[in-house]
């Protein structure tokens, strides 16, 4: 990654800096801008309230920085925010404000990031001229831990972070922070987690390890973060955590599939989970082994919305199996893995019928 | 968008992504698409048929969910296949559902 890519492909990519009420996101956010690295970004900052205040904290007023204060973006103001993008975008290629070739949406304390980025994803014209980029969240060295407990808000935003950025950590002890730490990597291990202090522009932006656009170039990329998530256990490469949070259980965990996942069945069975159970799916993130190539596929998922499954050039390490890590509220992990082994049985079975299905003719060509 | 019909765009959907540089998709040229969307809709209908529903697909970018007492929808994308499927049957599609699952298991075995 060199420092903060810009236009990829042509498309503009767009940062969420989101994290609870107060934990520090427009501090972040103006140190972040202060970077000569991000000299042309534009910025998005949505606040819930009549008198925005935050764009003035930023201290840098130019016509790049936007405020939508009429509402929250993840429900009144999302119509808004595809007007100001657009906006932004048209004006940009007018030359009547200065280019820009990323974009950040500061969002509300309380927002969940899921529609801002189903809204990205899924409006026709934003979608051709933005890409999605990082999910940085902010969480708060002092409260985050109360905050994590009592407020399912607060676990939405880190649970779809692809960034952790720990504020306040002068305010803490280094053990609290480390006992922080570990409970964030516990609710969502894919993510990486960062001191805000240590936190450089380039690596807290940029650089999505989901981005198709960087599929050739991260052949060492590893989409389920720098957390660890090749456990060998004994139970077949399970790991789970358990965090309750404001009366419900937040489960992250993950699942490994020995042999080759069918693409179709698979997408198949992920369409019909995201459809049925989304809301309480919080993220999934995968590299697959899938039936027919040699190379992974990465896949990445905040509740309903999928993003495009990226062909990685290479496997990160010489394990080829799948691996799926899941960030879920109330559900059962072994039962997530029977349904999928279910489903991609059933395609083996359906499809040998008619001898379509190659690793089942190379099954048998090998007894 | 086709100048014939006036159809707009192409279905976007993860699981038959637009083809381009990083995305994995099996959209790349006619014959992958037409060998994914045949393999795509014989396991959908293995599925839909549990619940006597029946999926096929018109000119490529279209799709047509009935059941048998005659009821039809129409969609354009394949993220409209499960919404449109669950509002035509009273018991759903829920893949962890046990029962449901075992009707997946008994299909072809």
């Amino acid at each position: 990654m060199n420092g903060v890519s810009s236009h990829r492909g042509g498309r503009i990519p767009v940062n969420l800096l989101t994290g609870f009420l107060g934990s520090g996101k427009t501090t972040l956010l103006r140190e972040l801008l202060a970077d000569p690295e991000l000299k042309q970004t534009a910025v998005l900052i949505n606040e819930f309230g009549e008198v925005g205040l935050d764009h003035h904290l930023l201290e840098r007023i130019d016509e790049n920085v936007v405020l939508l204060n009429s509402g929250c973006i993840c429900c009144t103001v999302r119509g808004e925010l595809v007007d100001a993008l657009i906006d932004l975008d048209t004006r940009r290629a007018r030359g009547v404000i200065p280019d820009f070739d990323r974009v950040v949406i500061e969002t509300t304390g309380l927002a969940d990031p899921f529609p801002a980025l189903s809204t990205l994803r899924a409006h026709p014209v934003l979608a051709n001229h933005f890409s999605v980029d990082k999910v940085v969240v902010t969480i708060d060295a002092v409260n985050g831990e109360a905050q994590l407990g009592d407020r399912l808000e607060a676990v939405r935003q880190l649970a779809a972070a692809d960034v952790v950025a720990i504020t306040k950590t002068d305010l803490c002890s280094r053990e609290a922070v480390a006992a922080l730490r570990r409970k964030l990597t516990a609710i969502n291990p894919s993510a990486v987690t960062v001191l805000r202090q240590d936190a450089e522009a380039a690596h807290l932006l940029g650089g999505s390890s989901f981005s198709p656009d960087l599929a050739d170039a991260s052949t060492d990329a590893d989409p389920l973060g720098g957390h660890g998530h090749h456990h060998d256990k004994g139970d077949g490469g399970h790991h789970h955590h358990h965090h309750a949070s404001g009366g419900s259980t937040v489960t992250s965990f993950s699942l490994t599939v020995e042999g080759r996942l069918d693409w179709t069945a698979f997408g198949i069975w992920l369409t019909m989970l995201l459809n049925r159970h989304g809301d309480r799916i919080f993220r999934v993130k995968g590299i697959l082994n899938v039936g027919g190539e040699d190379r992974p596929v990465a896949i990445h998922g905040v509740q309903r919305l999928v993003h495009p499954p990226v062909h990685m050039k290479a496997w990160p390490d010489a394990d080829r199996r799948s691996k799926l890590v899941f960030i879920v509220e109330g559900l059962d992990q072994a039962v997530i893995e029977r349904s999928l082994r279910v489903f991609n049985d059933l395609s083996d079975r359906l499809l040998s019928q008619t001898g379509e299905n190659p690793s089942r003719q190379a099954r048998q060509l090998a007894l | 968008m086709c100048a014939l019909c006036g159809v707009l765009g192409a279905d976007d959907h993860w699981t038959s992504a637009v083809s381009r540089p990083g995305v994995y998709t099996r959209n790349e040229d006619r014959v992958s698409r037409r060998r994914e969307a045949a393999k795509r809709l014989k396991i959908a209908n293995a599925v839909l048929q549990t619940r006597r529903l029946d999926l096929r697909e018109w000119q490529g970018g279209t799709y047509i969910l009935s059941n048998a007492t005659g009821g039809t929808r129409v969609f354009q994308s394949l993220a409209h296949m499960w919404p449109e499927a669950e509002a035509m049957v009273s018991s759903g599609f829920d893949p962890l559902d046990a029962g449901f699952l075992q009707k997946i298991e008994e299909i072809a075995s």
